[in-house]
């Protein structure tokens, strides 16, 4: 026992949830049937904008198992659904925020704006009676193109006649302008990023019930964070005391951002649920998914990069206008500023960055974060402006990325943020050799004699996680703090549950939180398990997204374990009648120093729970600790991603043949989970650079709206990656040393991806290819430039 | 109502009860409460909802119950071994990190098992076609791939 451990800090270690969601005994929301469970349905609308006239839910009503027909005139005393970040436009004016009501009462802004709740004894009696809901339209002109939303003379909402929620800016802008005019060369872009579906595989989902014994509210929720859904639900939209609502999100089956948000079914079902006198469940079919996640990315950028003539970045300007969809989402308006404008200074030192951002409401789906968040779109915008710019200095752009790295750490960028520590050559260095740059010749030679272009493109990101230090996040318009809790119970035996406010939906924290707990109490994994998603059970949370969970959440974990074994000090002391300062702590004993004398881990426990022997006068019993955790910093992970494709001339088809990724994410707990989050992140973003496309028609009509239109990377669409995490560099402000892993692929892939095509087609002299580059668009693309 | 319709599942006779238009899918789940089937889509793309017909993959989400009259439908929860442990394709996948969320992972390990059973399956190349009816949004496929080769040896195909 007094032999060191081996620490279980970056061990392979298998993860503890697989068992449960191998055999089919994981239980997912729609897995949840409660006595008499009743179903809903919602009636949408099929017009993009529309005032709605009338509706008659007479003959629903009175359809076989129909239980109750609810529509926006029973809940237009509620509150909307509430927005989380203020932003404040440049003439210092707050952002425009209309209503987002749960069902709408007066007009329908978009294709699947929710008109009416129909709840029956099944899901098929549901469905037939939703079918006799007669809403008479008067159709209105759609907003639909980002670019041009606010010169439509069609106004989404009376309140933004121009369809502008704000314009907002960051950076120096005269600095900018200067550099500019005295720049050697200018680099400029204009580029689309594409509008992407989130599309977790299980559709959301939601089950209500509503307990007269004791007045209060149980729903059972797909979403990334119970706590804040409770939270936004009943103080702003349903006016219920919090503590008479439990949330809990059980197993959830992916969420890659789309379910942060507070939707409008979830609080539907709640309010219904007194009502009806029954539980009700709700689970979206994938059409209605396609119509009613928020979706992501939508923004029309113009980038310049401005350098003097040996290749220094002097200045970038952007300019981004970015699509909020027809409501604000939870997080909407935070994307495409915070999370985005203060990122364009990417791994590199230029010294002056003005970004405008203008965001525009438009008659499509709300628009919110999905996996990266902000930070693939201002990857992007640098990635591919460097890119263009090495190609026209004729510079290799390895060079000109080195030449421009930041070295000094910390390092304070022109957009706000103060990077802790980075070794970006590093990074580059290690890439080039895992991609096996030095083949490329041979390899692109080989191609040509198959008649194939094979090109070569970088990408070096950047991205800021571990959201956020609560005051940073205030003074950019964050209506709450975001701090993580978490809990260490300490059982009488020695086991330990911990509670966590983080949420896990495919991220293994079960497994990952227990190697840090274990090895911090020097207890076996076995000894620990993690409990989340259910604020019945944890004290507090404000959930996962923006790779957070680690950094926020396990550091609460760890500072309530301090507190344990401070406590567990203590009481050991005590029952080994030495000074408290005597005792330390390692391998799971408390032992008075430099002796023989000692207490295991779990008779201090015991001795914490039943006591015989126990200074009660001075130390209260019992040994569960609460920490809360507000980080001091973002955590900045970074990497280097190469990517090489073939394309056929012929045909546009794009092959992706190698794709290797060196990220440093600072200390790794268990490298094996690190792996599988980068390679989910690398496939979603080639996903949105080669495959996916949501797109709406003039009319808004959402015609990718399944899966056989909108097209998810497929097994046979993507190559085995080369995935090598360094530990060059640990966060440094926060104990675990760690810096977030889950977005990073999404992030750094798709310039990657992009700048290899446009590799691949400079002998045609393409500088560049709209996403996703689809075998049409490359056809094309090729067709024009031949011309 | 017509006479209920006779199948297996999961090796027990059972009598479906139900109108022969029901989804298999469905059934399982709704009556049967066999909740690791998962239904991830509604145009038989996603593959969350594999389960095996008389021993080959089929998307239960497109078969309805009267086509299964006299079948032998297995599920997940059909491939498990009784005593706690797990079928060498579900041990593959979680000794290969093959499941993120999990959501996928029943359909996913259902058509792996077909795969190696019937289809070739001895390169990278032939495992990823073979999976392409089945969507995971976590994994890349990447450990998939990796999950199922391995899987593959420990049945001896």
């Amino acid at each position: 026992m007094s032999a060191a451990r081996e620490s279980l800090i970056g061990r392979r270690i298998e993860r503890r949830e697989d068992y449960r969601f191998l055999t089919g005994v994981g239980q997912y929301t729609d897995d949840i049937t409660l006595e008499r469970q009743s179903y809903a349905t919602f009636v949408r609308s099929p017009h993009a904008h529309a005032k709605i006239r009338a509706i008659d839910t007479k003959q629903a009503e009175h359809a076989p198992g129909v239980l109750a027909v609810f529509t926006g005139k029973d809940v237009a005393a509620l509150g909307g659904l509430p927005c989380g970040w203020l932003i404040t436009s440049i003439d210092g004016t707050p952002m425009k925020e209309p209503k987002h009501p749960i069902i709408v009462e007066d007009t329908v802004r978009h294709v699947g704006d929710q008109v009416a709740l129909v709840v029956a004894e099944s899901l098929a009696q549901a469905k037939a009676a939703a079918a006799l809901v007669e809403v008479d339209y008067d159709v209105l002109p759609a907003v639909v193109d980002t670019a041009t939303a606010s010169k439509n003379k069609t106004a989404v909402h009376a309140i933004a006649p121009d369809n502008v929620c704000y314009t907002w800016g960051i950076g120096d802008k005269g600095a900018v302008d200067a550099a500019f005019a005295k720049a050697a060369h200018i680099t400029k872009l204009t580029f689309v990023n594409n509008r992407v579906v989130p599309n977790a595989i299980e559709p959301r989902a939601a089950n209500a019930m509503y307990s007269r014994a004791d007045d209060s509210y149980t729903l059972y929720v797909t979403s990334q964070n119970p706590h804040v859904e409770r939270l936004l639900m009943t103080a702003f939209v349903l006016g219920l005391p919090e503590h008479k609502l439990r949330v809990v999100a059980p197993d959830v089956g992916g969420g890659f951002g789309s379910k942060i948000y507070l939707y409008a079914e979830e609080t539907a079902l709640v309010w219904a649920s007194k009502r009806v006198g029954r539980p009700i469940k709700w689970t979206a079919e994938r059409s209605e998914s396609f119509l009613t996640d928020a979706h992501g990315r939508d923004h029309v950028t113009t980038a310049e990069l401005a350098l003097d003539k040996n290749g220094t970045f002097l200045a970038l300007r952007v300019d981004t206008t970015a699509n909020m969809g027809a409501y604000l989402s939870t997080f909407a308006s935070c994307i495409p500023t915070i999370l985005y404008a203060t990122l364009l200074a990417g791994q590199y030192a230029t010294p002056a960055i003005y970004c405008r951002v203008q965001a525009v409401f438009t008659n499509t789906a709300p628009v919110d974060a999905v996996r990266g968040a902000g930070r693939p779109e201002a990857t992007y915008v640098v990635e591919r402006i460097v890119e263009l710019a090495a190609r026209e200095l004729k510079m290799h752009p390895a060079e000109l990325r080195r030449r421009n790295f930041i070295r000094k750490f910390p390092h304070a960028s022109p957009v706000g943020l103060t990077y802790d520590t980075g070794d970006y050559q590093a990074t580059l260095k290690r890439v080039e050799e895992i991609a096996d740059v030095n083949g490329y010749a041979a390899r692109k030679k080989a191609s040509a004699a198959k008649g194939l272009l094979r090109g070569i493109g970088y990408s070096c990101y950047i991205e800021a996680c571990g959201i956020a230090p609560s005051n940073i996040a205030g003074a950019l318009g964050a209506r709450a703090g975001l701090y993580e809790a978490g809990e260490v119970r300490v059982h009488p035996t020695g086991k330990v549950t911990v509670f966590t406010g983080s949420h896990s939906h495919g991220q293994g924290h079960e497994t990952t939180f227990s190697q840090i707990v274990a090895d911090k109490l020097g207890i076996g994994l076995e000894d620990v398990d993690i409990q989340h998603g259910d604020t019945g059970k944890v004290l507090f949370g404000m959930g996962t997204y923006g790779s957070r969970s680690l950094a926020v959440g396990g550091t609460a974990i760890i500072k309530a374990a301090d507190k344990v074994i401070a406590k567990g000090k203590k009481i050991a002391a005590h029952l080994l009648e030495a000074g408290e300062a005597d005792i330390e702590f390692a391998n799971g004993e408390f032992r008075v120093a430099g002796t023989d004398r000692k207490k295991a881990f779990g008779e201090v426990a015991f001795a914490a729970y039943v006591p015989h022997n126990y200074p009660l006068d001075k130390l209260e019993p019992g040994l569960n600790e609460n920490a809360f955790y507000d980080p001091t910093n973002f955590t900045f992970p970074a990497g280097s991603y190469i990517c090489e494709v073939e394309v056929d001339p012929a045909t546009g088809a794009v092959r992706l043949d190698r794709f290797a990724a060196c990220d440093d994410f600072g200390n790794v707990v268990n490298p094996m989970i690190v792996e599988g989050q980068v390679h989910g992140g690398l496939a979603h973003g080639i996903g949105q650079a080669l495959l996916e496309h949501c797109i709406y028609n003039e009319d808004g009509q959402l015609i990718t709206g399944s899966f056989s239109d909108y097209a998810l990377p497929r097994a046979d669409d993507l190559c085995s990656f080369v995935v090598e995490t360094v530990r060059g560099t640990p966060c440094t402000h926060n104990p675990l040393g760690v810096k977030g892993c889950g977005e990073a692929g999404a992030i750094g892939s798709p310039p990657a991806v992009i700048n290899a095509i446009v590799d691949a087609l400079s002998e045609y002299g393409i500088r560049d290819m709209p996403m996703p580059a689809t075998p049409f668009r490359v056809w094309q693309t090729i067709q024009a430039a031949k011309r | 109502m017509a006479e209920p319709i006779q199948l297996k599942v999961n090796g027990k006779g059972v009598a479906a009860d139900v109108p022969p238009e029901t989804l298999l899918a469905t059934y399982l789940r709704e009556h049967l409460r066999l909740t690791g089937t998962h239904i991830g889509c509604d145009t038989a793309s996603c593959g969350a909802c594999t389960v095996h017909i008389d021993g080959r993959a089929v998307k239960s989400c497109n078969v309805l119950v009267g086509q299964v009259q006299g079948r032998e439908v297995t599920t997940i929860e059909g491939i498990t071994p009784a005593d706690g442990s797990l079928h060498p394709m579900q041990a593959a996948f979680k000794s290969c990190h093959g499941l993120q969320c999990g959501f996928c992972t029943a359909g996913m390990v259902m058509s792996a098992i077909d795969l190696v059973m019937h289809a070739a399956h001895a390169t990278d190349a032939e495992i990823r076609e073979g999976i392409d009816g089945n969507f995971c949004r976590c994994t890349g496929y990447q450990n998939i791939v990796k999950s199922i080769a391995q899987g593959a040896k420990a049945m001896g195909k």
